[in-house]
């Protein structure tokens, strides 16, 4: 077990080729004089799983706008596959806490949504083919036609899965996406998360409230203290892959969580 | 207590709870019939005024007479007489009315609630003159556009378009933040945002705002023609009261009202089309139905 406050000795097999990189990223809201986020740094390299724990208001959410470029930082830099992020990136994918379907539309309408909007209605027609065996990866085959407002909660937060897949993002942005589902759900969300990450080789970033949740599926889990937002610590979780659920009854993996609750506490003081 | 009689206690609770649960008697009556049956004891209790004369004959006339005026009226309507070419009248400027008020108060409505400009700048006047009672422009628009139709159906879209108006500007912000952020990150223009998000998610406040503007279009229009004369529906009940008539005013304002019923129809029949999707106008379907 190692904790790293700085990234300059990352696990073996985590030296891979950076796809998403902050240095040093700063962000004041010059208007209403508030200090979000100081000095970031952060470094995912290809197919890693990163989660940021945070209480509310620590600036997980103006760093989640920075990293999909919706909002410009105040310093440093962001870069996406070695390219600098200055706007909305195709190569970016993103899930919310909630599934954000769009009623109007069925499952499958749902998922080639990015399409439509980036390239129009005949390459969305032609992507649904795609889009049944993404719906097919996370089991909802035979859902395709049915409207959301049929589907549970897991199940629509599966489509938004797949809505996001679609584009084949190089990053998946993941904002708190299960928890708005019950334990159960999760547990097994996050398992399937796990799977279509190792499938399809994604780097992932997850903004989460819940320690065995970030533990889990992690490499890499950053502690963040609120005012300014930033980095407090980086904990390595050496857990082999692929991780299971019973896991999460190991020493090893409450020692993880022991030690993440421990830097939190101490975060939330300083 | 042993185990035994615990249990046996138990199932005894149990079926109180069942026999609790009986469905009450309105519940078992096919809806049609507790419909008639408050209409009965309507009708009932106007007759027993009437025979009583707690009211002048002149005010309330007998059920029957106006049942048999509103027999008279169906008549005169289903024989295609004036009383047809009246309600057709009416029926035009509504419909003109109504449908002037939607487009206008569609656009401006985007307005309000698409631009800063709209926002900010027209908003305010929008609300002072919404604070108005709009039927006291009657007069105005007579004196404007004439004894014709045309003062009427203005009326009737002036009436009409504020609801419109707040309909599609409360639409148009419904979409919440994550579903805009989602729009963002994908890279949509404004006018994708505008039509494949804000529009879709905001028709169920579009449908309310049409539903209130179907209702208002016939009030324009009836009280348009109260004050502006013409050859409509407005001006037979005019002309009736004036006799002291009050059955044929009652027989006139029922079938008035099925104008009302009418144009709200059409709206609700649009909306089950266009939002299927949406869980409220499932259920005032049902209560339709």
């Amino acid at each position: 077990m190692t904790m790293e406050n700085t990234l300059s000795s990352l696990p073996a097999g985590l030296e891979g080729r950076p796809v998403f990189e902050l240095r040093g990223v700063s962000k004041t809201y010059k208007r209403r004089n508030v200090h979000a986020l100081e000095k970031i740094d952060l470094r995912l390299t290809e197919g890693s799983f990163w989660a940021v724990i945070g209480s509310s208001g620590c600036g997980k959410s103006t760093l989640l706008k920075i990293m999909t470029g919706l909002l410009s930082p105040s310093e440093g830099s962001v870069m996406l596959s070695g390219k600098p992020v200055t706007g909305p990136r195709r190569d970016i994918g993103m899930m919310f806490q909630q599934p954000t379907l769009f009623p109007w539309r069925t499952a499958v309408e749902n998922v080639v949504l990015p399409i439509e909007i980036r390239d129009g209605k005949k390459a969305a027609l032609e992507k649904h083919k795609d889009a049944k065996a993404l719906l097919d990866l996370v089991g909802l085959k035979g859902f395709e036609q049915v409207y959301p407002n049929e589907l549970s909660g897991g199940m629509a937060q599966r489509v938004a899965i797949c809505r996001m897949l679609i584009t084949e993002p190089a990053v998946l942005l993941l904002d708190e996406p299960f928890s708005a589902l019950d334990e159960l759900s999760r547990d097994f969300m996050d398992m399937e998360l796990q799977r279509i990450c190792k499938e399809r080789n994604a780097t992932t970033f997850l903004v989460t409230h819940s320690i065995p949740e970030a533990v889990i599926l992690s490499d890499m889990v950053s502690v963040m203290s609120p005012r300014p937002g930033r980095i407090a610590a980086t904990v390595t979780i050496d857990l082999p892959r692929p991780r299971t659920l019973e896991m999460m009854t190991e020493p090893r993996f409450a020692a993880y969580v022991k030690q993440i609750r421990e830097l939190l506490d101490k975060g939330a003081f300083l | 207590m042993t185990n035994k009689q615990t249990g046996a206690t138990e199932e005894a609770a149990c079926e109180t709870v069942w026999a609790a649960e009986k469905v009450s008697w309105i519940d078992r009556l096919p809806r049609a019939v507790t419909m008639f049956l408050v209409l009965l004891v309507f009708l009932s209790v106007w007759q027993l005024v009437y025979a009583l004369k707690l009211i002048s004959h002149i005010i309330l006339p007998s059920p029957f007479a106006t049942i048999e005026e509103i027999v008279t009226v169906g008549l005169n309507l289903l024989t295609g007489d004036y009383m047809l070419k009246a309600l057709w009248t009416t029926a035009q400027e509504v419909l003109i009315g109504f449908m002037i008020a939607v487009v206008l108060g569609f656009f401006l409505g985007l307005l309000v609630g698409e631009t800063d400009f709209g926002e900010r700048m027209v908003m305010p006047y929008l609300v002072a003159i919404n604070a108005m009672p709009k039927v006291a422009f009657a007069p105005l628009f007579v004196s404007w556009l004439g004894f014709g139709i045309a003062s009427k159906v203005a009326l009737a879209a002036f009436v009409a378009l504020f609801p419109v108006i707040v309909g599609t500007a409360a639409g148009i912000h419904a979409a919440d933040q994550n579903a805009r952020m989602l729009f963002r990150t994908i890279g949509a223009s404004r006018w994708q945002t505008l039509t494949m998000l804000k529009l879709p998610t905001g028709m169920p406040h579009f449908f309310t705002g049409l539903k209130n503007a179907a209702v208002l279009a016939v009030v324009g229009a009836v009280v348009g023609e109260f004050l502006g004369g013409g050859k409509g529906f407005g001006e037979l009940i005019r002309i009736a009261a004036s006799m002291i008539n009050t059955p044929r005013v009652f027989a006139l304002i029922i079938y008035l009202s099925l104008l009302g019923l009418g144009t709200f129809g059409i709206v609700l029949w649009l909306q089950r089309k266009l939002i299927f999707w949406h869980k409220e106008t499932i259920t005032t379907e049902e209560l339709f139905e």
